[in-house]
């Protein structure tokens, strides 16, 4: 079971690192529409750090919307993707695979350059440390749910518009308990409950998404 | 028992006219226009619908035909 | 006698559709009549409110759409669940028809939400957990509605649909209660409709106008999913007959 997963991620590695462009300008948009806002609202260290929590997660969730369309696009174009969903071992941990692959090559290094975007907005060390976690936490379960949107809407015209419409709606929790978490450690409530009911929406995210996309595939592969 | 003294009272709604009236005048519109948009869309999807089946039959007539 | 109560029978559209035309009608007429009957008790014998004076009565309009917009949407949720487990083509053809109603309605709550929001907490619109709730559940919609129109194989878009329905019906939860605790921790205003003070002809007047909306709801849906058969089974012997009886009707 684990072979397959690990199988999956490695090859999904090995075929990320071929186009590293798109990692980077992922990771660049994300930066770009952070570095924006207090150039839009003002540079008043208070007023960036009350908004750095949204603004954050919300250009967090935008960054990983873009390399979704790509999820199981090239794969499905080739030919791949329909004799992996004909191979004897269930889908379901092939996309597992591929979420988590996505997941590093794309909620990974936001967690990484996020510390350093918080301090554009004056953000304390504990609040920096917190938002590095929320977003480690949180960023699966976008590529989770992202997951089920990308299987939907497969090969369609407009897919990527149609994909933010399907699956912004459904990241809200995370980035409620996302940004909370910061936005708790900010005020010296202290983020624990955010996390750990964050840590939840992941692992439940991770756990049920991956069969759903499976049913997705199938359903587009017909 | 009618509550209201007269029809001026009742218009006024207490003060609230706007908003009661704005409510209720926005739930009217759609429920009248939402019947309306379907029964016009069925009117031509049912006239496309005929005009492709005459179509497919003359086809099918000149086929039989040749 | 086994065959007349076979389910199936129902299930397929040759003998759904006449009749959900002759049921139309009479959905229509009791929408009518308890919509007549909840204004009466409404708009005219309820009393006024002792704290919201005349502006309360909204309620009667803003409730019964709040109600079906999430109602709907667990109906279409149900009719996913059977098109995915029997591979039925009327719970799709139901599903889609449903959708347009169900984001009027979700749209009907916000406005009527707005509009009660201006003289109760002198703003339009309040980040109310229930307000934003409804706000998401009318993306929710439009996304069902989006997916669906932009694929083209109607057995697909039925699948599909029915997918993100069910995986929208399981985040609706999870989405309500982390708006809701949003709310809480940012003090957000909220609606505190003393339900106890309610005066007992307010609540027949509300249950009557969600029985019209019901209803109503319901003769929309099989108006439209008369059409999308029509439409899906154009090349059935009984669309054929349908559409050369209309033929003798109007063209003489």
């Amino acid at each position: 079971m684990f072979r397959i997963i690990t199988a999956v991620i490695g090859r999904d590695l090995k075929l990320a690192m071929r186009r590293q462009a798109d990692i980077v300008s992922a990771l660049f948009f994300f930066i770009i529409v952070v570095s924006l806002f207090p150039l839009g609202i003002g540079p008043e260290p208070d007023l960036l750090r009350k908004l750095a929590p949204g603004v954050l997660w919300v250009a967090a969730l935008l960054a990983t919307m873009l390399s979704l369309p790509r999820l199981f696009a090239d794969d499905h174009r080739d030919g791949t993707l329909e004799q992996l969903a004909l191979a004897p071992h269930p889908l379901g941990l092939v996309v597992t695979g591929k979420v988590i692959a996505h997941w590093l090559v794309s909620g990974l290094p936001l967690a990484l350059i996020a510390p350093v975007l918080g301090i554009q907005f004056d953000l304390s060390a504990d609040a920096l440390i917190v938002l590095t976690g929320a977003i480690l936490l949180g960023t699966p379960a976008l590529s989770g749910i992202g997951a089920i949107g990308a299987a939907l809407t497969l090969g369609l015209r407009g897919g990527g518009v149609l994909l933010s419409l399907l699956v912004l709606p459904l990241y809200i929790p995370v980035l409620i308990f996302g940004a909370g978490a910061v936005d708790a450690t900010v005020t010296g409530l202290g983020g624990e409950g955010h996390l750990s009911l964050l840590a939840a929406i992941t692992f439940a995210s991770v756990g049920f998404a991956p069969w759903a996309t499976a049913a997705a595939l199938k359903i587009a592969l017909e | 028992m009618i509550h209201w003294n007269s029809f001026s009272d009742f218009l006024a709604m207490g003060g609230y006219g706007f908003y009661v009236w704005g409510s209720f005048g926005v739930t009217v519109l759609i429920m009248t226009v939402e019947p309306i948009m379907v029964a016009r869309n069925r009117k031509t999807t049912i006239a496309r619908l005929k005009r492709q089946m005459r179509a497919e039959t003359r086809a099918e007539n000149r086929n039989t035909a040749e | 006698m086994k065959d007349r109560f076979n389910l199936y029978r129902f299930a397929s559209p040759a003998t759904f559709y006449p009749l959900a035309g002759a049921m139309i009608p009479y959905f229509a007429a009791i929408s009518v009549v308890f919509g007549l009957a909840g204004l009466y008790l409404g708009m005219l014998v309820a009393p006024t409110d002792f704290q919201q004076g005349e502006g309360y009565r909204i309620i009667f309009i803003h409730v019964p759409a709040s109600w079906m917009s999430m109602f709907i949407y667990l109906v279409m949720a149900f009719w996913a669940a059977i098109g995915l487990a029997f591979n039925t083509r009327l719970s799709g053809m139901m599903a889609q028809a449903l959708a347009p109603t169900g984001a009027l309605m979700a749209f009907l709550s916000l406005w009527t939400g707005a509009l009660w929001g201006k003289p109760m907490w002198g703003a339009w619109w309040v980040w109310d957990a229930r307000l934003t709730s409804e706000l998401i559940l009318l993306f929710l919609y439009i996304g069902y509605m989006a997916l669906t129109a932009a694929i083209d194989d109607a057995r697909r878009a039925d699948k599909a649909g029915g997918l993100l329905l069910l995986v929208g019906v399981v985040n609706i939860p999870i989405i309500y209660f982390s708006v809701k605790w949003w709310n809480t921790l940012h003090q957000g205003s909220s609606v505190n409709l003393n339900k106890s003070s309610m005066a007992e002809t307010m609540l027949w007047g509300m249950l009557l106008m969600a029985m019209c909306f019901w209803m109503y709801s319901i003769a929309v849906a099989f108006m439209r999913v008369r059409t999308i058969m029509l439409e899906r089974e154009r090349h059935t012997d009984w669309v054929k007959a349908e559409l050369a009886d209309k033929t003798a009707g109007d063209e003489k």
